[in-house]
């Protein structure tokens, strides 16, 4: 079973976690101006690497809280994780 | 329509009434259903935490998965903002009153979920093997020492599961689910028999 390292709880496995699509999405601050094709990108388009991904998991059978990833989704291994609010860590296009 | 009378059977006031009784004695792995108890969710932020355990008589841990106990009651850390309360006798309202008199004021969440779940106890040599055949945790002491309490899963049912004794586990979970939960423990530890 994959374990994934929580932020607050340690090594848990994979079954307490939730994924919560891509990390580090911001919302734009005033989407009124923004054109369709903006708005669209912003709702729909990630970039689904292939290689290292920064991305949110939640462990709700746990803590319940979310927090980032960084997972190679090539692998599928868990390169890090990291709280919600801090900056991706600097971390190559490979992480082993 | 069909005539309900004041004498028919009572809706059964314990989710695991039934299934205790049948149950069979099996010294390395015990399982027991145990009374109500006063069950209250808190979350809130720093000032409010503070009052609250002063209100609560125990100290709300601040370290992830930790349970401080003093005078029969518990505090469980569920979250970096969340906890659960939990205090012997059926009646919550006395003390739900006195934690909500000392964080007047303060943004805090609490809520009185006594009859949302029920408790069950594994205890015997054997309790984390039997925990374990549908729990990933390591329950060894090192990993899961005494004083730890974590929710997590047992099968596909969330439970709150807490280490009392090294072999003593209480097991909380949402009543609806606690049949299915009581007979997984049951399944576990037929080979004990």
């Amino acid at each position: 079973m994959l374990i994934i390292n929580c932020p607050w709880c340690g090594a848990r496995p994979e079954i307490e976690f939730r994924y919560g699509g891509e990390a580090h999405v911001a919302r734009p601050a005033d989407p009124a101006a923004m054109s369709d094709q903006e708005w669209a990108d912003f709702l729909y388009n990630r970039t689904n690497p292939k290689g290292l991904h920064a991305e949110r998991w939640r462990h709700i059978h746990g803590c319940g809280r979310y927090f980032n990833a960084v997972r190679d989704t090539v692998s599928d291994f868990f390169v890090t994780t990291y709280k919600a609010g801090e900056p991706r860590p600097d971390i190559g296009e490979s992480g082993q | 329509m069909v005539e309900t009378t004041a004498t028919a059977e009572p809706l059964a006031h314990y989710p695991l009434d039934a299934l205790a009784a049948g149950t069979r004695a099996i010294g390395a792995a015990r399982l027991t259903a145990l009374g109500p108890v006063s069950r209250l969710a808190f979350r809130g932020r720093e000032a409010a935490i503070q009052a609250a355990g002063e209100a609560f008589g125990v100290a709300l841990p601040r370290e992830a998965n930790r349970r401080n106990t003093a005078n029969g009651r518990h505090a469980l850390w569920l979250g970096p903002d969340e906890w659960i309360l939990l205090a012997p006798g059926a009646d919550p309202a006395p003390l739900f009153a006195a934690i909500e008199t000392a964080t007047t004021g303060l943004p805090h969440s609490l809520v009185d979920v006594s009859a949302r779940s029920v408790t069950l106890e594994v205890a015997g040599s054997k309790a984390a093997y039997v925990l374990n055949q549908g729990n990933p945790l390591d329950l060894s002491l090192d990993a899961f020492p005494v004083g730890t309490s974590t929710r997590t899963l047992f099968h596909k049912a969330e439970i709150v599961l807490s280490r009392i004794t090294p072999d003593t586990f209480h097991v909380d979970v949402w009543r609806s689910f606690a049949p299915y939960v009581w007979e997984m423990l049951e399944d576990a530890r037929r080979e004990l028999a």
